[in-house]
């Protein structure tokens, strides 16, 4: 079968074997849940419980008041012990709610699902996703309102969805498309609603052959196609999945709203039906704990605020060997220092192995790999010695802010040179550079 | 709650199995059949040139990361062993043994070493070595021995590009046959005469992935095309294209000198264009300059350019558009 796919990009080993096959297993909330308010691209939320309030599983506990922000729900039901600095996934304790779970899991009465969620008006739609407290959950957690509403100005043309999972390990997006494809669908269908888009493009790797099968099945009573695509790493990147799908450049430093495009990930399209047709917040998510180092590797659905030690607990604990755990895809993914972090509505994935040594550093010798394979067609090896001799203003005009730090330069580097971690330390030193100057 | 703490690390946390010395190791592994028929071919005197070549190299480069208080790990990457392999097949197989030694000193410390070392030099290394040869003993680097099979009772024996040159070949008909040139059968450097052990080595280069194919495939063209124009236009006095390929230090300059990744470009079009410069430079010495051989410095010119090249044909980024 014909597939289409971008240039440039790498094809790590996919490891995705130990959990494809598995079906999303329901995880029963812990004792004790530790909810950041701050799990977006964004402004944190701010909290709307004080320590000894009584909440309901689904009760808006943060409030989002910036346009960049998303509000955050109680993912049990039960008595707030703090509202308090707690571990985070980014690696520094941010303001988090620790609810005492009673394990009644009583909702909250004023959730309300809305029965034709199909004659609703974009401003609806966009409302109560908006209420629903939805990011996107392929990883990057950017607030899904926001890519609702395109700009005055900008038309959009075409929904993506994002089905490629391109990351290796992780399963869990697979098995939602096959065992969700019509929620998934239907979320689509919402996202066209409210962006006014004409139809639908579902992108699937060819290695999720069953999946692409299904949806192709299913999507015949939408306007729209699902599409095979050459499994490929980063395929599942906004603009490199929007080349392949479309053939269009997103301009640099643009978003996919200006070539009539909104991306969303099969997750987050599931997420929006649930809280428009069941008025359901994003109080639970389901991720993929695998890697060498779990003993029993599964896919989830796993409560906001849950502590990763609680979800590899109940994937039958960590092999003794362990050293290495990640939040997210091993090639973007956090690495965490301790088991003890809530789980967020980007965690799409808690992976923890024993690595090897790490390999001697050797000085670049200009192999060009970094260039051959990077999907942005920047020169890695340039920006990452500009960023080392402090010529910013080079790295910039060779294009680091368009860096997406897939991994795909590091990963080939024959000298283990850590081109990302040089990118990203190039990035912020810009970024505060201009804060300092504007603030000036 | 836990005690175990895990390692941090930035992403990505995958990396492929390829390492600097992997790539090394594989150069040095392509040049092994250019390296037995040098010894075929010129017995005793290749295998004590290779030694000391390589055995020199070794010795600056250790000699150089003590000094500089760098890690021992750089010694055994294999790039001061490619240095010595190369220069050694450079070199004609009758130069004195002290004088190859110095040549390998030269080509480590001054090619090599005092830009930075691996990865910072500007030149080719062994290139380097081999300029400087060429510059302190020039008659002594331009005597041939005849292979040993061959069973000439001569001390010296012109190498066909000198023929081509100096004797008028073409015209008197007294040029050195293809098959002789591609199986090696003819005088030269050490390393440069079989064009069948070079090209072997070069299809390991290509399945390995271990060099650009722009740089050689443009090398090659480049010189097909300047060359042939000539011997169109008059083959009574011009060398065919093909000859000029497998003749003299062409072959194992475009696939295992001027494709040394630190000298050459880093982008596609930069690595077009170099190829293209080495081609035609090779092309101009050849047909009107005053050496019979042009290879050496053509690669080392070419190198130069190397940091324009890169600054200036760095690809399109995704979405960027350009003004025209």
């Amino acid at each position: 079968m014909k597939t289409i796919t971008f240039p440039h990009g790498i094809h790590p080993p996919e490891y995705k074997e130990p959990t494809a096959e598995k079906r999303i297993e329901i995880m029963a909330p812990p004792e004790k849940v530790f909810i950041p308010l701050h799990q977006h691209f964004g402004a944190p939320a701010e909290p709307l419980v004080k320590k000894g309030d009584e909440v309901y599983l689904g009760q808006k506990i943060g409030e989002a008041k910036a346009l960049f922000s998303a509000p955050v729900h109680a993912s049990v039901s039960g008595k707030v012990l703090a509202v308090d600095g707690y571990n985070h996934p980014l690696g520094k304790p941010i303001l988090a709610v620790t609810i005492a779970n009673d394990g009644q899991d009583r909702l909250f009465p004023d959730l309300q699902g809305t029965k034709d969620a199909f004659s609703l008006n974009p401003d609806e739609i966009r409302q109560k996703v908006k209420e629903a407290g939805i990011v996107g959950l392929g990883g990057a957690a950017f607030p899904t309102t926001v890519k609702l509403s395109p700009p005055k100005g900008k038309t959009i043309d075409t929904i993506i969805i994002n089905g490629c999972e391109c990351e290796p390990i992780l399963t869990s997006d697979y098995r939602l498309m096959l065992e969700y494809p019509e929620d998934i669908l239907k979320g689509t269908e919402l996202v066209r609603i409210a962006t006014g888009a004409k139809r639908i493009i579902v992108g699937i790797e060819d290695n999720k052959k069953k999946a692409f099968g299904l949806l192709q099945e299913k999507i015949q009573d939408y306007t729209g196609e699902v599409v095979l695509l050459k499994t490929k790493y980063p395929q599942g990147a906004e603009k490199n999945l929007i080349y392949a799908a479309l053939r269009r450049e997103v301009p640099r430093g643009g978003l996919p709203f200006d070539v009539g495009v909104v991306v969303q990930n099969v997750g987050t399209a599931k997420a929006i039906w649930d809280a428009v047709s069941k008025g359901k917040p994003l109080y639970e998510r389901a991720l993929t704990v695998s890697g060498n180092g779990i003993k029993e590797p599964k896919n989830l659905l796993v409560r906001i605020g849950t502590p990763f030690q609680n979800v590899v607990d109940f994937c039958g604990g960590f092999e003794e060997s362990v050293n290495i755990l990640v939040m997210g895809g091993p090639m973007m993914g956090l690495s965490q220092w301790t088991s003890d972090v809530p789980v967020i509505k980007g965690t799409s994935g808690i992976l923890a192995w024993t690595a090897p040594d790490p390999s001697v550093e050797y000085t670049c010798i200009r192999c060009g790999r970094c260039i051959d394979n990077c999907p942005m067609r920047l020169v890695p090896t340039q920006l990452m010695k500009y960023v080392r001799f402090d010529h910013l203003s080079e790295a910039e005009n060779c294009g680091i802010q368009d860096c997406v730090e897939c991994g795909c330069c590091q990963y080939t580097c024959p000298a283990n040179i850590p081109l990302v971690h040089w990118i990203r330390l190039g990035k912020n030193q810009i970024m505060s550079l201009k804060r300092r100057k504007s603030a000036l | 709650m836990t005690n175990k703490t895990y390692i941090l690390q930035s992403s990505p946390h995958f990396k492929d199995k390829d390492s600097v010395p992997k790539i090394m190791y594989v150069v040095i592994l392509s040049l092994m059949p250019s390296f037995l028929t040098s010894v075929y071919f010129f017995r005793f005197r290749a295998i004590a040139l290779f030694i000391s070549c390589i055995g020199a190299c070794l010795a600056t480069e250790a000699l150089f990361l003590w000094l500089r208080k760098k890690p021992k790990h750089s010694l055994l990457d294999g790039s001061a062993v490619i240095t010595g392999l190369l220069l050694a097949m450079t070199l004609p197989p009758s130069l004195s043994l002290d004088r190859a030694v110095i040549g390998a000193v030269a080509a480590i410390a001054i090619g090599k070493q005092v830009f930075g070392g691996l990865g910072h030099n500007i030149f080719n290394p062994a290139l380097v070595g081999r300029a400087f040869l060429q510059t302190a003993f020039p008659v002594a680097m331009t005597t041939w021995l005849p292979p040993a099979m061959l069973k000439v009772n001569t001390v010296t024996f012109a190498t066909p590009l000198d023929n081509l040159k100096f004797q008028d070949a073409v015209a008197q008909g007294t040029l050195t046959s293809l098959k002789d040139l591609f199986l090696g059968n003819v005088g030269g450097c050490l390393g440069e005469t079989s064009a069948l052990a070079l090209l072997l080595g070069a299809i390991y280069l290509f399945y390995k992935r271990a060099i650009d194919w722009r740089i050689p495939v443009g090398i090659i063209c480049a010189l097909t095309v300047f060359t042939g124009i000539f011997w169109l236009a008059n083959p009574d006095k011009y060398a065919s294209p093909l000859f000029h390929i497998l003749a003299g230090g062409l072959l194992i300059g475009a696939f295992f000198m001027a494709t040394d990744m630190v000298t050459s470009p880093i982008t596609p079009l930069g690595s077009w264009l170099y190829a293209l410069g080495i081609g035609i430079m090779v092309g101009l010495t050849r047909l009107f300059g005053g050496y019979p051989e042009g290879v050496m410095y053509s690669i080392l010119f070419m190198n130069t350019f190397v940091p324009l090249l890169n600054r200036y044909t760095r690809s399109r980024i995704l979405g960027e558009r350009r003004e025209k």
